[in-house]
Formats: C-alpha cells, sequence, structure tokens
C-alpha cells in the first residue's frame, strides 16, 4: 500500500473516480446483471423462460433457455467448434508467434519481418475476411481460378477446393484466418519477453556446451513461462468470444457456427436464449478471470 | 576476416533466413493479392487471379490489329473518338468474329470501312483473322483477357457505392440516365450514405471523440488508483482487472433497451459512451499502472512547492505521462476503429466503414471488385496509424498483457 503523499481532502478521490465508475457501472456492471436476468425469461423478456417449454418435450423449467445453450444441435455444434478452435487454433498460434520471436531475433532486418507478421493486427476482422475470401475462392465451373490456393492445388494437377462450405475444411480455413491475425500478437509480447532475458544466462549455457536447441527447450521456455501463459490466457479470450471472421466469411454456415456468432443470430428474434449464450459465454472465461485476478494480486504484494 | 568462417556462418544463419522469408511471404501475399486486385478492372477481378498482371499471356492478334486496324484506330485504339476500340461498350457489341465481319462489310463515309489492304476473299480465312482481331480488341479494351489495365475505379464504386453492372466513372462519363437518378457525378456523390465515403466520416465522428472520451476519464481515474487514499482501492482495482474480459456480448441487449426507451438509439453519443465503457478497464489499468510507477520524489517537492493533488495531476502526470497516453490513444483508435458488432448493432443508420463493407457484399458474389476498394478504403487510416505510430501501438499492447 502507498500512503497518501499529500494532504487530500475526503472526497477527493471520489471525484477523480467518479466519470469512471459511473461509466462502468451502466455500461458493464449493470447490463451484465440484466443479462443474467434476461437469460432466464422467455423470447419476449416478459414471462419466465418456462413458458417457452412445449408439452411432451424435454423442459427444464426456469433454466430452458439453458437447455437450448447445452443440447440443441445448433448450439454443441457450436460449442464443439469453439472447442476445436482451443485445441488446434490456440497453441497453432501461440507456437507461431514463438517461433517468428525466436527467428527474427538472429536477423538484420528484425524489424520489417516483425512488422510484416504484425500487420493483420492492425486491421479490422471484417477486413481481413475479404482478403482471405480472396485466397479461398473457387471457381465451379470451367473457368480459371482465381482464388490463390485453388490455382496452386489445380495448377499441380488437384481438385479444386470449395473450402467455405467443406466441412470439416471449412473450420481449419477459417483458423487459419485466425492464425494468421493473431501470431503477431504473440510474437509482439513473447519477443519482449525474450530481449528481457539476462543475456548471461543464454550465454552461461552455451558455455556449459548447450546446442541452440538444448538452450531453447531447458532455458529459454522454462524463462519466459510466465508470458506464455499470459499469451495462453488472453487468446483463450479471444477465441471464446471468435466472431467477426466466422460471421463475414461463413456466417456460421456448413458446420461452422461458433458461440458468439450463434448469440448474435438469436439477439432480436430469441433473446432469452441468444442471453443464455452469453451467459455460458463469460461462465466459459470465468477460470480465466479468476487467474488473472490472482496473478494481479500476487503481483500488488511485489510493489 | 577469414573467408572461409564468413561461408560458414552465411550457411549456417541459412536455413533461419530461409525459414523466416518464406513465412514472410506467407504472411504478406493475401493481402497483397487483394491489393494489386482491388486495381483490376471488374471483369478480370472476376475471371482471372490477381498474378497474372504480373506474367501476362502473350495477346493474340496483336500482328492481325496492326496491319488492318491500327492506321486508322491507332495503335492503342483510340484514336478514332466515335469509334473507340479502347471503349468496352463499344468493343462488346461484338463478341463472335462474324458480327465483326457482318459490321465491316458496311461502308464508311461512302467507302468501304477496310480498303488497304483488304481482306482475304476466303470467308474462313477472314474470320480467322477477324477473331484473332476481336480477341486482341477485347485486351484492349480491359473486356477480357489480359486484365492488364490497373485503375482506380474500384476505388470510386467504393467510395460513392455504386452498385450498378458497369463502373461509376464509366457511366458517369457516359451520363447514363440511370445512374443520374441516384448520383450527381459531382463531388457530393462522396457523401452517398451506401458509400465508404460517408462509412469513412461515420468512422472519423465514432472514433476519434471516444478515443478522447477514453484517454480523459481513465487518467483522472487511474491517478486516484496510483497515488490517493481511499477505502477498497486494491479491492475495486482487482474488480477492474475483471471486468477487463466482460465479453461485450453480455451488454448489448440491456444497453440497447435502455438507449430505445430513452431515445438513444442510433445516435453517437449511444456509440461514444458504449465504446468509453469497454474501454475504460483496460485503460485505466495501462495508465495507473504508468503513473503509478512515476517516482515518488517529484510528487513530493511539488508538494513541498505548495502543490495540491489538482496541480500535481495537470502540470505533471498529465505532461510526464504523455508516452503512455500515446500508447493508449493509438489502441484504442484501433480499436474503436476496426470494431463491427457495436457499429452494427448501436448505429446502424450511420454504418461505419466495416458496417459498410459487409452492406456492399452481394450474396450473389456479383460485386467482388468493388469490396477489394472497398476493405484496402478501410486499411488506409489503421496502416497509416499503425506504421507511424507501431512502437506506442506495441507498448500500449505490452502494458496490458504482459503485467496484465
Amino acid at each position: 500500500m502507498m500512503p497518501a503523499i499529500m494532504k487530500q481532502g475526503k472526497w477527493t478521490p471520489w471525484l477523480y473516480l467518479l466519470p469512471a465508475l459511473l461509466i462502468m457501472a451502466l455500461f458493464i456492471a449493470y447490463p451484465t446483471l440484466n443479462t443474467i436476468a434476461l437469460s432466464f425469461m422467455d423470447r419476449t423478456s416478459t414471462q419466465s423462460a418456462a413458458a417457452d417449454c412445449v408439452a411432451g418435450q424435454p423442459c427444464w423449467g426456469v433454466f430452458e433457455n439453458y437447455r437450448y445453450a447445452l443440447t440443441n444441435p445448433e448450439m454443441t455444434q457450436a460449442l464443439g467448434n469453439n472447442a476445436l478452435w482451443l485445441i488446434l487454433m490456440v497453441p497453432g498460434t501461440v507456437a507461431a508467434g514463438l517461433l517468428f520471436a525466436v527467428l527474427a531475433e538472429r536477423v538484420r532486418y528484425e524489424k520489417i519481418a516483425k512488422s510484416i507478421i504484425f500487420m493483420p493486427m492492425a486491421i479490422s476482422f471484417i477486413g481481413a475476411g475479404v482478403i482471405w475470401q480472396f485466397m479461398y475462392k473457387v471457381e465451379t465451373g470451367g473457368g480459371q481460378q482465381t482464388g490463390l490456393l485453388n490455382a496452386i492445388i489445380t495448377g499441380l494437377g488437384g481438385q479444386p477446393i470449395a473450402w467455405m462450405s467443406t466441412y470439416p475444411v471449412n473450420n481449419f480455413a477459417l483458423m487459419v484466418v485466425g492464425v494468421w491475425l493473431w501470431a503477431g500478437f504473440c510474437m509482439t509480447i513473447l519477443s519482449a519477453a525474450i530481449k528481457g532475458l539476462p543475456s548471461e544466462v543464454i550465454e552461461a549455457a552455451q558455455v556449459d556446451g548447450a546446442n541452440a536447441w538444448q538452450t531453447f527447450w531447458q532455458v529459454m521456455i522454462p524463462l519466459i513461462m510466465p508470458t506464455v501463459v499470459v499469451v495462453f490466457t488472453t487468446m483463450i479470450i479471444n477465441i471464446l468470444k471468435i466472431f467477426d471472421i466466422v460471421f463475414v466469411m461463413t456466417g456460421g454456415n456448413y458446420g461452422t457456427e461458433v458461440i458468439a456468432n450463434r448469440m448474435f443470430k438469436l439477439i432480436v428474434t430469441d433473446t432469452g436464449r441468444s442471453m443464455a449464450i452469453a451467459v455460458l459465454l463469460i461462465t466459459l472465461m470465468t477460470p480465466i478471470l479468476i487467474i488473472n485476478i490472482r496473478r494481479f494480486n500476487k503481483q500488488e504484494e511485489l510493489r | 576476416m577469414n573467408p572461409l568462417r564468413t561461408l560458414n556462418r552465411i550457411f549456417r544463419s541459412l536455413p533461419v533466413n530461409l525459414a523466416l522469408v518464406l513465412m514472410c511471404i506467407m504472411w504478406i501475399v493475401p493481402t497483397f493479392g487483394l491489393f494489386v486486385s482491388s486495381f483490376r478492372d471488374k471483369e478480370a477481378v472476376r475471371t482471372t487471379g490477381w498474378w497474372t498482371v504480373f506474367a501476362p499471356q502473350p495477346v493474340a492478334g496483336g500482328e492481325q490489329y496492326t496491319t488492318y486496324c491500327a492506321s486508322c484506330h491507332g495503335p492503342g485504339g483510340n484514336a478514332l473518338p466515335q469509334a473507340n476500340l479502347s471503349d468496352p461498350a463499344i468493343v462488346n457489341k461484338y463478341t463472335r468474329d462474324y458480327q465483326l465481319l457482318a459490321m465491316l462489310k458496311n461502308p464508311i463515309n461512302g467507302e468501304p470501312h477496310l480498303k488497304d489492304p483488304v481482306l482475304p476473299t476466303d470467308a474462313n480465312q477472314s474470320l480467322a483473322i477477324l477473331g484473332n482481331v476481336l480477341t486482341y480488341m477485347q485486351g484492349l479494351s480491359g473486356v477480357s483477357g489480359g486484365g492488364l489495365k490497373l485503375s482506380l475505379s474500384n476505388y470510386a464504386d467504393a467510395l460513392v457505392g455504386y452498385k450498378g453492372t458497369n463502373t461509376y466513372l464509366g457511366d458517369c462519363a457516359k451520363k447514363d440516365p440511370a445512374l443520374l437518378t441516384r448520383f450527381r457525378c459531382t463531388a457530393a456523390d462522396l457523401l452517398n450514405p451506401e458509400g465508404m465515403g460517408a462509412a469513412f466520416l461515420n468512422s472519423v465522428l465514432v472514433t476519434v471523440p471516444t478515443t478522447f472520451l477514453v484517454i480523459a476519464i481513465a487518467a483522472f481515474a487511474a491517478y486516484a488508483f496510483a497515488w490517493l487514499d481511499f477505502k477498497g482501492r486494491t479491492w475495486i482495482f482487482a474488480l477492474l482487472v475483471g471486468l477487463q474480459i466482460v465479453p461485450l456480448q453480455m451488454t448489448l441487449v440491456p444497453i440497447s433497451r435502455i438507449y430505445s426507451s430513452i431515445g438513444m438509439q442510433s445516435t453517437f453519443l449511444g456509440i461514444w459512451l458504449f465504446h468509453t465503457g469497454f474501454g475504460l478497464p483496460y485503460a485505466i489499468y495501462l495508465l495507473r499502472n504508468f503513473i503509478g510507477s512515476l517516482p515518488r520524489e517529484i510528487f513530493e517537492s511539488a508538494y513541498l512547492d505548495g502543490a495540491n493533488h489538482w496541480k500535481a495531476f495537470v502540470k505533471l502526470v498529465i505532461p510526464l505521462s504523455t508516452p503512455a497516453i500515446a500508447s493508449l490513444g493509438i489502441y484504442q483508435f484501433l480499436w474503436v476503429w476496426n470494431d463491427f458488432l457495436v457499429a452494427k448493432i448501436f448505429l446502424p443508420s450511420n454504418p461505419v466503414v466495416t458496417v459498410q463493407i459487409t452492406n456492399l457484399i452481394d450474396p450473389r458474389g456479383a460485386n467482388w471488385h468493388i469490396l477489394t476498394g472497398a476493405a484496402f478504403l478501410s486499411f488506409l487510416i489503421p496502416m497509416f496509424v499503425f506504421f507511424a505510430f507501431q512502437r506506442y501501438f506495441v507498448r500500449g499492447m505490452l502494458a496490458g498483457s504482459v503485467k496484465g
């Protein structure tokens, strides 16, 4: 704790805090509680969600919207896809970012290389969607392939692939866009951590006869592990919320649905279910939230 | 230096360089492809890949065109204004060689169309020649094939929101009556609400005030968290760390209902406040970490000089925090500029660039070429900000993530 440095009036701190607290209470805290309440109500938000139950069908009473969110085939598919994104795309992105960070460290054009990898972070997901739709274009008639990937495939004698409408290829194609977007983010943070390592440690390992591979796995990785964890948790949150890429490229069709897109689709027509999905989303994030607050408290003790 | 050792070093660093360069190429090609496409005309975008620009196929018929047509129509096809062979509208009238042959049989100004040299008398030979000439004319006018003509036409279409079958500039040049019901072919068209021009303005109107609001409000709160003493300080701040990850999906419906009931739906004020609410937790966190790390002594000596908190905040903290404020500003600016979901829901009447791009998407895929221009128009500002202030952007990101 920092003791006060100057005399202060009793209300001074609150005057400084008031605008921020007011806006955050109004725009984050209150709506969050309201959303939780709405998730227990029916599609018109006027009565209990139990009103949407159909006689003879399974019913979870007031939790009816959660029955939808957890068991409806549309939702189980979305949950499955989000899980797939988490399992494949998050480690893939972190690994790509780490690879860039390590490789760029060893060349003279480090800055240019990093700018190129990082640039997708500056543009919108919508713009990225347009960029990649041009990569994935497919010509099913007899015409020339105008999408680069299919042009390469047919050029090598293969059959063109309808990247966006062939399940499950489309999910992987979307993940590639995600990796392309976020690898720069992972690279930047990991690179800062690597640069912050004391050079004596690396040198000592080399003096002891470790080769580059051993130095990387046995010295560098353990030392930057805390940062790797931060990058992982941030990416997990990003992927749980993944929406724009799917929205603009497939609209969630052809088996590419994800949680946030499902939530957006229902937001007007079926608010109760949509809100239940939103609550599910934040519930899935809660472990990360707890980790973040714990880490923050530890830091504060060190201050 | 020993040349052998230099050589050895080059060979050892070769795999690293190869891998990195390859990855950089993979990362830049998608954007580069769209960039090239954005200068190609509609037909070229639809029928051939962007890379053909760099390996143009040899265009058939050049020789025959030079022999029979170039003396009057000129090598570029545009020597005769009344019969401009580089105009797609004219070339489009002829899709087959015999149509061209039939036209050539009509006399021009009372004389045969082709005098010197004349076409062979054998009809099949004539058709073979004219087939090549037609292909060449199609390339010349950009109707098909070569697609070598690069222009800003897609950007013009995107800016004004032109959705017709030709191009905005082409229709304007012809004074197309159908076009003139919607456009005036003056600079006023840039503000057509369906175009990227108007969207650009909307994006600026959303982004700039939001960025200032976030910085101003966050700076006050961050100062309180860093240098003021009050009950529950640590506790409230920990809550703030938690708020950072609340997905904005959690708040869309309640806020939009409040807005509807007080008439703030689809207003700029509404979207400013919403973005500010969501920007604040991270902004306060970032600024508090920076302001809290300022040396304690400067505050003590300021106090001895008779300064109070307000003076210390305005005269010391704000000037000293410029780097952190710049980082936050850049970060916030890009975040809001690139946002889609919030703008889509809270400002449908004044679409920002991201929303406008999705509005321009034709479900039948008939206007790919306009999307190329639209996407790059939306990149202009973020790319500029990114390359001009990359250092600050990176710092803003690091401040939150590494310590967070």
